[in-house]
């Protein structure tokens, strides 16, 4: 048993093991910190398959990134303190029971296929590569995803920014809560 | 101790069963999580064991490092749905008053 497969299973255990916590924690806050484990073993994990770039791009992007949105999206959707931030579970065990029929049944598919695999070579750096197929073959999804997270950026913030904006008068089709502060709803 | 060669040596499959079982936990939180950050946590999840897939076929399958690209790509998606889907959660928030999936039910009615 080499040192890859010891990695292997050190680095599966952790993923498996926060993402549990995750789904199964009571306190959002700690479910956001389960997540952030995950994310972390899983770059790991693709450090381990040879992916650099994607492994370094997935600690940028996700852990320093969306889990940081994630927070914010927390801390801004509560009120009161943080210690009492409890979540709400429903249909835990058919749920559970339809999930885990799921689960099975992938994993007796992923095991039973015979994946046409190649004999396994040493990994090589994969930025050269990475770097010609996205001014060759991928020039075009390369750039529509950067025209993407521009009007996605400029979205998030006209949503975000008001809801209602200032120089409008308030509808009068919301005869429900005209007036009141929108925290005292529900 | 001696462990049985599949169990030594981590293939392909090992890693699928790993995404199996992330894709799973994903779609648990999505299904029973009432609030709607604990749904998009769940999404993410769902999202990263897709990559893994990914990543591990552009390793031991015929997918070179155009798994690599999809996995980024993959990536860039999930950013741009993020920041999307917070943006509507606090709409939500402002509006209704809770993040809670089943009290936003204006829709329905």
């Amino acid at each position: 048993m080499d040192l890859s497969a010891v990695a292997f299973y050190v680095f599966s255990i952790l993923i498996i093991g926060s993402a549990a916590v995750m789904v199964f924690a009571k306190n959002i806050i700690h479910s956001a910190f389960a997540l952030m484990f995950t994310l972390a073993g899983l770059a790991l994990m693709y450090a381990l398959l040879f992916a650099g770039f994607v492994a370094v791009t997935q600690l940028l992007v996700y852990v320093g990134g969306i889990l940081v949105l994630i927070l914010f999206g927390v801390m801004l959707t509560t009120r009161g303190y943080f210690e009492k931030v409890k979540t709400r579970t429903v249909n835990l065990l058919p749920s559970t029971i339809f999930v885990a029929i799921i689960g099975v049944l992938l994993i007796a598919v992923f095991t039973t296929t015979e994946w046409s695999t190649m004999p396994l070579e040493d990994g090589e750096v994969t930025m050269t590569g990475l770097g010609e197929l996205l001014l060759t073959d991928f020039m075009l999804p390369f750039q529509v995803a950067g025209v993407l997270l521009l009007l996605a950026i400029i979205g998030a913030v006209l949503m975000a920014s008001s809801a209602r904006p200032p120089h409008q008068p308030p509808q009068a089709e919301q005869p429900d809560h005209p007036d009141e502060d929108p925290k005292n709803i529900s | 101790m001696v462990l049985p060669e599949w169990l030594a040596e981590p293939g392909l499959n090992h890693f699928l069963v790993v995404s199996a079982v992330l894709f799973s936990l994903g779609l648990l939180a999505v299904i029973t999580r009432r609030n709607i950050i604990m749904v998009l946590m769940g999404i993410e999840l769902i999202l990263n064991s897709a990559n893994l897939n990914f990543v591990a076929f552009s390793r031991y399958g015929l997918l070179s490092l155009e798994g690599h690209m999809i996995a980024l790509f993959v990536i860039i998606i999930a950013a741009a749905e993020a920041a999307v889907a917070l943006a509507i959660v606090l709409n939500i928030y402002n509006r209704f008053g809770t993040v809670d999936v089943e009290q936003i039910s204006e829709l329905k009615e």
